[in-house]
């Protein structure tokens, strides 16, 4: 509680009090000089003015501005109207209760407020930056790339660069949600807004601030609330008519029926009055985007950054999830997978003949053969003689040939054995083959192929068992490679063979074949898949920490890369939705059914307050539960 | 140019709302926004008359809700 809600809660006390007070004696007969004088109401004046003053004086000064449909306007003529028709107790009380209610409301969205924000919040504070050889501490905007700055233990880094001295665990949880610190040594980068550990580091600042990772992610995570989602769009229109249609239909009610069929003025003016009450439409004004900023926290904190609530609804709406491969369901770098050595061969030999083979090219294949062979021989570096091999020549499309050791190698696709007339049996595999032969002899075939990433398998399970409809892969790789990737996954259907062109189109075909209300997401890493990502319904990017394209091509970004978070996030996105679609409906109903009480008789003016304030505290608790641990 | 303000007690969203439509009517402001969850005021005005424009911002916020201030 701040300071002014501090004394407005001592001014509710005070007039509770008092007005309890009043309420006695009136009951007990001390009151009866006034009865039927013109001036009886002024005792209940004095509760009624120490809560809600402040009420009328803003009331006041709203109008003065031209402002007419303002909840303290509306709350202060019903209330002057209950004073008018003689209900004093009721004014007076009503003006308490809808305080509380303000009151509770405004600590309950400075509590919820502020704890999202502090999950959010990843801003430096200062740097401390080498000037002159003494350490100064500065606005992390006013330090310049090439500039060296320190990072003590505990504290935030504030700009991103390279270490140049010192070694420490950093903690990116903050950025990422990853928990398990990541260790960096002199010449590692290290990214603005993860948290220092135990050793001081000495930083090359690379990037100006705003550059930096920590000022980009903030930019983003504080835009996402005013990007507003189509059920925002749909309140906000709604407040601005209900207010006034509330209000006229007040008048109405106070006025029709005594007019037309002779009823008692007094009367229709205290249900008239209880309409005014309801007409602020405070609980679905606060409540609908709380709970949307809730979901964009909650998000956040697994290290998912949602750059606005439209992508968290429509992402809660995805039925069909489209994959790229590499990159996001493999880790993008070849491996050897299987070695085939003919009979008569050790897979030693194999495999040393064709890293030998392919030691002078740059080919991703080569060098993952040279990384099996360096691992079979547990990294000795010593190991590769160059000088064993001559006269490497490429045979565009086919493969290498080369003499190692004095004698022909070649290594490549079967088409290149055959064409030198060496037999080699026809073999299948999900990847690349590579044949190799040496002195006109078949010495057998590596498997090379992308990795899956480990998690990949748990992640398209998970969105199965919350009911994602169907699970697409696309990718440019070969159709065995990749149907393999997507029945070991238990994909759904896979296109394979797209150029990068194609991948549009496809995904174009897939969102026009689910009906218009489904949504379709698109998984990819960001780096050649900008058209297609901007192109889905949700674009869902794999962060790489500080990969600027995949940032901001996407809606949402996964800043650890780990693709099993999109059904954690999906379920995030489900429950926002759920949370604010239940509070739209209990404010609505509750004040429709006060409504329809009321213009009858039967609702009177404390239910109505309870169906103003008394909702909108509800709603709001009802948002915050969106901040509660995931399971 | 395009700068952002703090805001101090900015209790209720309407009001929020109410500020941003008030704030974008004034002369030689390109772009406002209030923004009630993070507190925070983006202002994008005319570079050589930023200074003036901001004080007649101020003034319209207090105009809007006397509580509310700007932290400059």
């Amino acid at each position: 509680m701040n300071k002014k809600q501090k004394r407005t809660l001592v001014r509710i006390i005070l007039a509770f009090v008092l007005l309890v007070g009043l309420i006695a004696a009136k009951e007990l007969g001390f009151l009866r000089f006034l009865d039927g004088k013109w001036y009886a109401f002024v005792p209940f004046l004095v509760p009624y003015l120490l809560a809600g003053y402040d009420v009328i004086l803003k009331a006041a000064k709203n109008i003065a501005h031209g402002q007419v449909f303002d909840e303290n306007f509306l709350m202060m003529i019903a209330t002057f109207g209950a004073f008018f028709v003689g209900e004093y107790p009721e004014a007076a009380g009503v003006m308490i209760f809808y305080q509380i209610g303000e009151l509770f409301q405004g600590i309950a969205v400075g509590k919820s407020r502020r704890s999202i924000a502090a999950l959010m919040d990843i801003s430096p504070e200062y740097a401390n930056v080498e000037r002159d050889g003494k350490l100064e501490e500065v606005d992390p905007d006013e330090v310049h790339p090439g500039d060296f700055i320190v990072v003590k233990p505990g504290e935030r880094i504030p700009l991103d660069g390279v270490v140049t001295e010192g070694a420490s665990l950093v903690d990116t949880s903050s950025l990422t949600g990853e928990s398990v610190p990541r260790s960096v040594r002199t010449g590692d980068e290290v990214i603005s807004g993860c948290v220092n550990g135990q050793g001081t580091l000495r930083v090359q600042v690379t990037k100006e601030y705003e550059d930096s990772t920590v000022a980009k992610i903030l930019e983003l995570t504080e835009n996402a609330s005013s990007r507003k989602s189509p059920i925002e769009n749909f309140i906000t229109r709604f407040a601005k008519v209900y207010t006034p249609a509330v209000t006229i239909g007040a008048v109405l009610l106070a006025v029709l029926p005594p007019l037309l069929f002779h009823q008692d003025w007094m009367e229709w003016i205290r249900r008239a009055c209880t309409f005014l009450v309801i007409s602020c439409p405070c609980a679905l004004v606060i409540s609908v985007p709380l709970g949307f900023f809730g979901g964009i926290g909650a998000a956040s904190r697994i290290g998912v950054l949602v750059k606005g609530s439209n992508f968290l609804e429509a992402l809660a709406g995805a039925e069909t999830m489209v994959f790229d491969k590499t990159g996001t369901l493999t880790k993008g770098e070849f491996k050897v997978q299987e070695i085939r050595a003919a009979e008569g061969i050790s897979e030693e030999e194999l495999l040393e003949t064709a890293a030998y083979a392919e030691s002078y090219s740059e080919h991703p294949i080569a060098e993952a053969l040279r990384a099996a062979y360096r691992d079979m021989h547990q990294g000795d570096a010593s190991l590769f003689d160059l000088s064993r091999v001559d006269s490497a020549k490429e045979i565009a499309g086919k493969g290498l040939s080369v003499e190692l050791d004095g004698a022909p190698v070649l290594a490549g696709n079967a088409a290149l054995l055959q064409g030198q007339g060496i037999e080699a049996p026809k073999e299948n595999a999900a990847g690349t083959l590579v044949y190799i032969a040496k002195a006109g002899k078949y010495l057998g075939c590596l498997v090379i192929a992308d990795s899956l990433k480990p998690e990949a398998r748990e992640a398209v399970s998970a969105l199965k068992a919350a009911g994602v409809r169907e699970t697409v892969m696309l990718s440019g790789d070969r159709r065995e490679t990749a149907e393999a990737i997507a029945s070991e996954l238990g994909l759904d259907s896979v296109y394979a063979e797209l150029l990068p062109q194609d991948k549009v189109a496809k995904l174009e075909e897939i969102m026009s074949a689910g009906n218009a209300r489904e949504r379709t997401a698109y998984v990819g890493d960001g780096i050649n898949d900008a058209p297609v990502l901007a192109r889905a319904d949700v674009g869902i990017a794999m962060g790489a920490l500080g990969s600027d394209a995949a940032v901001e091509a996407a809606d949402i970004v996964l800043m650890d890369d780990d693709v099993a978070k999109i059904a954690a996030t999906r379920k995030i996105a489900k429950k926002t939705l759920r949370i604010v679609k239940e509070n739209i409906w209990f404010a609505l109903l509750v004040k429709f059914a006060v409504l329809i009480l009321g213009a009858f008789g039967i609702a009177n003016m404390w239910m109505a307050t309870f169906a103003d304030v008394g909702v909108a505290v509800i709603a709001i608790l009802n948002s915050m539960r969106m901040l509660k641990k995931q399971s | 140019m395009k700068k952002k303000f703090d805001l101090d007690n900015l209790d209720c969203a309407n009001c929020a709302a109410k500020m941003e439509a008030a704030i974008k009517k004034i002369d030689g402001v390109e772009d406002a926004s209030v923004n009630f969850l993070t507190q925070k005021m983006t202002l994008k005005a005319d570079d050589a008359r930023f200074d003036e424009i901001l004080k007649e911002v101020v003034k319209c916020i207090k105009k809007v809700e006397p509580d509310c201030s700007v932290i400059l």
